[in-house]
């Protein structure tokens, strides 16, 4: 079959649509979150974060060209390669990266400042949809579950040691194409309620956290048939749980250093936080979401984002300035269009013929949800606060690029979905 | 696994709702928010108004308000080109310079501190065409009270910073901590006339406190209105001749225009200069006059409670005249037997009792007004008439506050039957126990402007009105004055000019040196016994109005330990009559200014 209409051929114009009006309103709201009604600089002007952010926009659009050219194959092919490259830049990026934020995590040549781990989530994408989609691997099996969890943790190890916890937390959103392609339901339950546990340890004062596994422990075996086999199981998944216990325990007061332990304590034990130091940031992005009411202030009329209330107001705030300016109206719409376009993506993934595409296409839309789902939850309150942007709408280059890039390569793909058959 | 599709679907579904419940509560729910962005961004800028001025009666400026300025600084806008240029101009060193710089800047990089505070006036108009080419810094003004004359402390009063129990008590919650409120005098008791309205202005400031313009373009904000001005009844320059006549010594001058009640003078020594109580010194010098023992914060013209003395033997006249006890042709003879007297024995009318200040004839017209309804037992006898006197007397303003409008006045004592049943026990007294009443002596207690007071009742023939301080109110350049109603006190007229002849005609044997040449002055002189026999002299105390037609000045005058009302009190008030009524003092035979600004009234007994 051949293309029709030249390079945008079978191109996902909703997709395009959606992708488009994001990068433009977050645009404006860049423009917005940095305004200064006295000194009232023009939304182009490139000393303004919504100046630069225009010219990453000119540059992605650059980009996009150039995925919509360059063969579909290469993803696929260059993959391993590509991921090795990633995780040797990550590595080098721990000695010859500059500190910013006390995290190493950036290149700085001349002007321009490139994160590597940006980047190295396309590139596990690609190599973890290569590796799922190879014809021995089932990800029922043991070995291979190993392999593609291995995948995932070299990256993350790496971007831990800059530390940079946030970013390393987003490759976590690759166990959901991972659980798509038959990884095991019971890794996720399990993983779950860890986290129960985890949250319940720190809420919990450890005896009581500890007696109450006892006493529930107690429960099941009187209440279950009364099999050795089964009672033995349930005092070592009991066992188990203490141990864990005692050990987030430890990891909470002893490693976890105080401003981990505060940014936590915001979100888990809200009262016991000062809302004028560690409490701040929540509280001022709350203030600025909450007084934006139904309806919002007003484009430009937003107080607490444009006199310096919220922090980082055009990168990882980015939204409180849109939920104050536009209100709930505005958070509405996207919202919708996130949920509108994540639903899209997995259509997209749904109608590959190909593992690896399908694959692929799943990561695409688990890493905007992740990005999505943790910056809107840390500016409203529901998980702690850690730097990471809203895909398409938050002010930066290096994000931006990736996520353009990861989306028009999906793109791409999806475009010349009936050619793979000819193919194999 | 293809089902697994709509799991994870689900999931995107499903945080996107929990998001819309979650912003729900938060942006329409909640209205907290809004609340907390406004305190957050809103700093509201108290406008204060202009605080009324004081007049005096002609029209001078007796309290007026002096602007000060300081000189503000953001640190972070500090641009100076010429550190020694700048220097020059605020007159301080460049290590000054650095140091003020440093202190700002310690104190906040982003919002304004004071660089140079109190700068005055004239210094202010050299620094401001300048200030243009420096960058960083701005003036700020306010305003303190200033007295144009070192007079009328106590009756002015001062303003100070409300404290918490003034707050407590604002029920119209006007007053916010910090604000300043009239706690004495004129000060306080105009001051809702004299403090204006405050206005409020509506800023936003940012996270770092600096300004960003007015809230809703300033839709909330009020302007501040300017004060009322006071128009006093007060004249200052016979205020401070007053003021400088009682200097060094203890008492009081009262004086009022009797046609309208107006107060001119209202003098109490020791004073303090008004000026010591404003602007930057006010803490230490509060404590400093607070704790003098002379007590200068005391106002005795409305506070200091003394025995009439002779002086009360006029009213006394006009009472038995009312109560119809005797007429102004009867003549009693009068021993020297009853009470201690000066004047000798013989007939005695009304017109001799008083010229000649005889205690036994008052004794005795005291007696018929008390003893007036007979009774077979003399310790009944008299409760019905010294009901009657005791009524007749608080008439003439005595016993009670007269309500002079500045706060602090106190009410002086007239006793009555009930006072006395208290004292002695039902029915055991009879009229010899309270016959020093008669003479303006015993339990009665009168306060300078009630003695004023009965001056111009006097004067009046027998009529009044309260006086007071204010006339009216400047506002807006519109004056507003005040009404006050004649109030009579008594029940005849006819007999004033018999009292009035007899004070005329006293004059010369009771204060032979205080008699002014061409003006007619009625007097009546008196020597206040003060309880505290051979330790300190009695309080010399005088009455007058003049000219004796059409008068134009009532005054009562104490001095406290001076020894005979002829001396110190009557000169001191007549030095104060010629003065309002000549402008200036007439050369005569005895120097009077002298004697009285000398003030040795007690060792010069020979005269």
């Amino acid at each position: 079959m051949r293309r029709e209409g030249g390079i945008f051929g079978n191109l996902d114009w909703i997709t395009v649509l959606i992708y488009l009006v994001l990068i433009i309103w977050g645009w404006v709201n860049i423009y917005a979150s940095v305004y200064d009604a006295e000194s009232t600089v023009s939304i182009f002007n490139i000393s303004l974060n919504s100046g630069k952010q225009l010219l990453w926009i000119s540059v992605s659009m650059v980009l996009i060209l150039a995925i919509l050219v360059i063969d579909f194959r290469v993803y696929e092919s260059f993959a391993p390669l590509l991921y090795i490259l990633f995780i040797l830049l990550l590595m080098a990026v721990l000695v010859l990266g500059t500190k910013i934020n006390g995290a190493r995590a950036w290149f700085e040549i001349g002007p321009f400042r490139f994160q590597p781990a940006e980047f190295a989530k396309f590139a596990t994408a690609l190599v973890l949809a290569k590796y799922v989609s190879g014809t021995n691997v089932k990800l029922s099996n043991f070995k291979s579950q190993v392999t593609s969890v291995f995948i995932l943790l070299v990256p993350i190890g790496l971007i831990i040691l800059q530390p940079d916890a946030g970013s390393a937390m987003v490759f976590l959103a690759l166990l959901i194409p991972l659980y798509r392609e038959g990884f095991p339901a019971i890794y996720f339950i399990i993983g779950f309620g860890l986290a129960a546990l985890l949250i319940l340890t720190y809420l919990v004062p450890m005896l009581t956290l500890t007696l109450s596994i006892v006493g529930l422990v107690v429960v099941v075996i009187v209440l279950l048939e009364k099999t050795t086999k089964k009672i033995i199981s349930v005092v070592v998944i009991g066992a188990v749980c203490i141990g864990m216990v005692s050990v987030t325990d430890y990891v909470f007061t002893d490693v976890l250093k105080q401003y981990q332990r505060n940014r936590i304590d915001v979100i888990l034990k809200p009262n016991t936080v000062n809302k004028r130091a560690e409490g701040w940031n929540l509280e001022q992005s709350k203030i600025a979401i909450g007084s934006g009411g139904f309806a919002g202030k007003g484009f430009l009329k937003g107080t607490q984002t444009k006199f310096g209330y919220v922090p980082e107001q055009s990168t990882d705030f980015i939204f409180s300035t849109l939920a104050e300016e536009q209100g709930w109206l505005g958070s509405l719409i996207l919202i919708a269009l996130f949920v509108v376009l994540l639903i899209r993506i997995v259509h997209l993934a749904e109608r590959q013929k190909h593992k690896f595409a399908r694959m692929y296409g799943y990561s695409v839309a688990a890493i905007i949800f992740f990005h999505f789902t943790v910056n809107i939850a840390m500016t409203v309150g529901l998980f702690p606060v850690v730097g990471i942007p809203l895909p398409f709408f938050s002010y930066g280059g290096s994000s931006f690029f990736s996520f353009t890039i990861m989306l028009f390569v999906l793109l791409k793909i999806d475009m010349h979905r009936s050619q793979v058959l000819m193919r194999s | 696994m293809e089902s697994r599709r709509y799991v994870v679907q689900g999931i995107f579904v499903l945080i996107g709702l929990i998001f819309l419940i979650k912003l729900f509560a938060l942006q329409v729910a909640d209205k907290s928010y809004s609340f907390k962005a406004e305190r957050n961004i809103i700093q509201p800028i108290t406008e204060y108004p202009f605080r009324g001025l004081i007049y005096d009666r002609n029209g001078n400026t007796i309290v007026y308000n002096e602007p000060l300025y300081d000189l503000m600084v953001v640190p972070k806008d500090v641009y100076v080109a010429d550190t020694t240029a700048f220097c020059d101009l605020l007159q301080i060193t460049p290590e000054d310079f650095e140091e003020k710089l440093v202190t700002a800047r310690e104190y906040s990089r982003g919002k304004p501190s004071p660089f140079l505070k109190k700068i005055s006036h004239e210094e202010y108009a050299r620094i401001q065409d300048q200030l243009y080419s420096y960058r960083g810094f701005f003036v700020n003004s306010r305003t303190i009270r200033r007295y144009s004359a070192p007079i009328l402390a106590n009756e002015l009063g001062y303003i100070a910073e409300i404290d918490p129990e003034g707050l407590a008590q604002d029920s119209t919650d006007y007053y916010k901590s910090g604000d300043h409120i009239g706690k004495t005098g004129l000060e306080k008791y105009y001051e809702n006339e004299l403090r204006g309205q405050r206005g409020v202005s509506y800023k936003m400031v940012n996270v770092s406190g600096i300004e960003k313009g007015s809230f809703k373009d300033g839709a909330l904000d009020t302007l501040s209105v300017p004060g009322n001005n006071l128009i006093t009844t007060i004249d200052a320059d016979l205020q401070a001749y007053a003021e400088k006549l009682l200097r060094g010594k203890r008492g009081s001058v009262v004086a009022i225009e009797p046609s309208t009640g107006e107060i001119l003078v209202m003098a109490s020594a020791p004073t303090y200069d008004p000026n010591l109580l404003t602007g930057r010194k006010f803490s230490s010098n509060y404590e400093e006059i607070a704790s003098d023992t002379t007590n200068p914060l005391f106002n005795r013209a409305i506070m200091a409670k003394y025995p009439a003395g002779s002086i009360f033997k006029t009213v006394q006249a006009l009472i038995a005249l009312d109560e119809g006890v005797t007429d102004t042709q009867e003549k009693i003879y009068c021993d020297t037997f009853s009470i201690g007297d000066h004047a000798p024995p013989g007939y005695y009318d009304i017109k001799k009792g008083i010229a000649m200040s005889s205690n036994n004839y008052f004794f005795e017209l005291m007696k018929r007004v008390v003893n007036q309804k007979p009774d077979p037992n003399k310790f009944i006898e008299g409760r019905y008439g010294l009901d009657r006197w005791e009524k007749s007397i608080r008439n003439f303003g005595f016993g009670d506050p007269i309500g002079v409008d500045i706060p602090g006045e106190q009410d002086g004592l007239v006793p009555g039957v009930d006072y006395y049943d208290q004292i002695y026990g039902k029915n055991t007294w009879k009229y010899s126990n309270i016959a020093s009443l008669s003479i303006g002596q015993g339990e009665l207690l009168v306060t300078p402007i009630q003695m004023a007071n009965l001056a111009a009742i006097l004067a009046n023939r027998g009529h009044f009105f309260k006086p007071h301080l204010v006339r009216g109110f400047e506002k807006d350049g519109e004056e507003e004055l005040l009404t006050f109603d004649k109030i009579t006190p008594g029940k005849g007229v006819d007999y004033y000019p018999d009292v009035i002849d007899a004070m005329i005609s006293a004059l010369p044997q009771t204060a032979p040196r205080a008699l002014v040449n061409d003006i007619e002055i009625a007097g009546k002189t008196g020597t206040a016994e003060n309880g505290v026999k051979d330790e300190t002299a009695d309080h010399s105390v005088f009455i007058a109005f003049a000219p004796k037609d059409n008068p134009k000045i009532a005054i009562a005058v104490y001095v406290e330990n001076a020894g005979w009302g002829g001396r110190a009190a009557a000169m001191t008030a007549t030095l104060v009559i010629e003065k309002y009524l000549r402008g200036y003092i007439k050369k005569n035979w005895y120097n009077r200014e002298e004697y009285v600004l000398k003030g040795d009234f007690i060792d010069d007994k020979q005269n």
